[in-house]
């Protein structure tokens, strides 16, 4: 049954984008590991930046799932891959053993500062990597299954539910900002020394991490994919569209919401683990409701509705960051993006990759024109006409 | 005193009474009020449609027609009144899903198809049978659903759009899509509102042609504002106004209704 699910979502498309992110996974790393003077060699911070885009389109493509397929705009993600990044920064700290600064074998040396005795309960366990493995999925899971029961059932749309998800991760923000919450605090959790007994800071443990972190895009592609190949991402598109007429043929809504909601968590959890161990730390700040808006301009600039849109969006806002704020420009870096934002709505409500896509449809099959407007589009026309 | 005893026993009476009443009709509405901050859409309104019965309800703006449709559906809770589906099903108690589910399909006033879902999209996503996130999760399209597709797109004369988004139909076409969405959720009653609304003359006879057809297996209630259509429809009319049952009977006999004649023409 799951393999036929997968094997549905395997078109000539998703060959293509799997294959480019294996190959980069593949490649770059092993091109960061040859001597400098090699010609093709890749310098370890690239491997690092790229990384970091890499856990970030993951990111937009949990965002897409849910607002470009079932229109739930969610301001909140960032929350689920915070949440993610500090369950993978648990386990972290805990490697770290009597290697801190205080020595103490258990506790992280934030606690022994705090004056604690003994470790919270809810730090148990975060020294075997399987249970953080398990806790990187089930927390945001679990976060976004009681938010969405709650929102979905009270039919909780639109702004209203933008703004209740913005509320949740500002107070998460705020709760991890304490230090009586036992997350480090201000600080958060940084100082790490192995992952998996590995070091690291090792060009090859950063590497495999690379690897991972391409792997997990492709694993999240695949499944988006399969989902929305399936009927059940029919039902997705509908509830965009017209949610009551689904609920009058039969389908109850909330059910598919609050399923597709707890997954696209789950990827940002994913993502958020990740992105950790190649940025060396998790802190509060990675709550701030600006992080959530951000992924939402990525999924924006790239088209949403597909789901390359969100990678090349990732990808593409995030190298203009980087440039952007490593030159005399930096401090208008947040005009840019505003200003992006605003430019993408106005000229192109698709996206990027959804101009692009439209505009190689509309080409060779114009003698059947009506059966070549992209999905989005229609839904552009829905919206104008509504 | 004893009206204060009356109200107090009167519920569990009345429940039985209403149940004994509902037990050969496919919908039976009894004593039904609705109201929105203070303006009574509906007020004790009954009706009863029989198994196989098309009916139509006419009534100026405002009468409760959308309003009786959204209670019946299970989209607005009545304040009062009893609602029975198939002789002893409570419709008040159940969400819009599982009264779709019991097989009470609806159409709006303005035509609601999936934009952009291909017209045979459109007919799948409506065809009865899987409904829960898990089970459309894992759900292949089976020979037997893609014939009844087929066979409805022949009905509502779409077979030649299929691969069309709808968001692409003509006005026209799209309430024939509505038609022929709810007539893949296999329901026993139909309830159309305003079907022929923006419908050219050929279009709009059309369409009454197509309603008697589906009305020969299943019960259909129509709303409508077009005279000329429901006298092609040629079936019992009921008239409301003000949110209750102003007159009923065959058209002729409501049109030389006095009562009827004050409210359309004016006092």
């Amino acid at each position: 049954m799951i393999t036929a699910f997968i094997f549905r979502a395997l078109d000539r498309n998703t060959y293509i984008v799997l294959g480019l992110l294996l190959a980069v996974g593949i490649l770059l790393p092993l091109l960061s590991l040859t001597d400098p003077s090699f010609p093709l060699h890749v310098p370890t911070y690239v491997i690092a930046l790229i990384g970091k885009y890499l856990c970030y389109a993951l990111l937009a493509l949990s965002v897409d799932l849910v607002w470009g397929y079932c229109g739930i705009l969610s301001l909140g993600h960032a929350a689920f891959f915070a949440l993610g990044g500090y369950a993978m920064g648990m386990y972290l700290m805990r490697q770290i053993g009597a290697r801190g600064v205080y020595a103490n074998p258990v506790l992280p040396d934030f606690m022994v500062f705090l004056n604690w005795n003994e470790l919270p309960w809810f730090w148990y366990g975060f020294d075997h990597f399987w249970f953080a493995a398990i806790m990187i999925v089930a927390v945001p899971g679990l976060l976004a299954f009681i938010f969405g029961w709650f929102a979905f059932r009270s039919r909780v749309t639109g702004v209203y539910l933008s703004i209740i998800t913005q509320a949740m991760t500002y107070a998460l923000l705020l709760a991890f900002f304490r230090n009586d919450m036992g997350f480090g605090g201000n600080n958060g959790l940084t100082d790490f020394k192995d992952i998996l007994g590995f070091n690291i800071q090792a060009p090859a443990t950063r590497g495999v991490l690379f690897f991972a972190s391409a792997l997990a895009l492709a694993a999240g592609f695949l499944i988006c994919r399969a989902v929305i190949a399936s009927k059940f991402g029919k039902v997705l598109i509908a509830v965009r569209d017209a949610e009551s007429r689904t609920r009058f043929i039969g389908y109850r809504v909330e059910g598919y919401k609050l399923v597709v909601f707890v997954l696209s968590a789950m990827m940002a959890g994913v993502a958020g683990s990740l992105y950790v161990p190649q940025i060396g730390i998790i802190n509060p700040g990675e709550f701030a409701p600006a992080n959530s808006i951000e992924a939402v301009i990525w999924v924006a600039v790239g088209g949403r509705g597909t789901l390359i849109g969100p990678i090349v969006g990732a990808l593409l806002v995030n190298f203009g960051k980087t440039w952007f704020t490593s030159g005399m420009l930096a401090e208008y870096w947040l005009f840019v993006l505003g200003a992006l934002f605003v430019a993408v709505t106005l000229f192109l409500p698709k996206g990027v990759v959804g101009t692009l896509l439209a505009r190689a449809k509309a080409r060779p099959t114009s003698t059947s024109a009506p059966a070549a407007v992209s999905p989005i589009d229609a839904t552009i026309a829905a919206e104008e006409g509504a | 005193m004893t009206a204060i005893h009356d109200q107090a026993a009167a519920p569990a009476e009345r429940v039985r009474a209403s149940r004994e009443k509902a037990k050969n009709s496919l919908l039976y509405l009894d004593g039904v009020s609705v109201s929105f901050d203070g303006f009574k859409a509906l007020r004790s309104l009954s009706l009863v449609i029989e198994p196989g019965e098309m009916r139509a309800i006419i009534g100026p703006n405002g009468a409760g027609k959308t309003t009786m449709m959204d209670v019946i559906t299970g989209k607005t809770k009545p304040d009062e009144g009893d609602v029975f589906f198939a002789g002893d099903t409570d419709l008040t108690r159940m969400d819009e899903a599982s009264i779709a589910s019991l097989g009470i399909g609806r159409k709006f006033q303005k035509p609601t198809v999936f934009e952009s879902h291909t017209v045979w999209n459109n007919i799948d996503l409506a065809l009865a049978g899987v409904r829960g996130p898990f089970a459309t999760l894992f759900h292949r399209t089976s020979l037997r659903e893609t014939a009844r597709i087929e066979e409805i797109l022949d009905v509502i004369r779409l077979a030649d759009k299929k691969e069309w988004l709808a968001a692409n139909l003509s006005h026209g076409q799209k309430q024939w899509l509505e038609i022929g969405m709810l007539l893949a959720q296999e329901p026993q009653l139909l309830l159309v509102d305003e079907p022929v609304a923006g419908m050219t003359d050929a279009e709009t006879r059309e369409t009454a042609a197509l309603l008697r057809e589906i009305a020969k297996t299943k019960s259909v209630v129509v709303v409508e504002h077009d005279m000329s259509f429901v006298r092609d429809l040629d079936v019992k009319v009921t008239v409301l106004h003000q949110g209750s049952v102003l007159s009923e009977g065959t058209l002729d006999a409501v049109s030389a209704d006095p009562t009827v004649i004050e409210v359309y023409l004016g006092r």
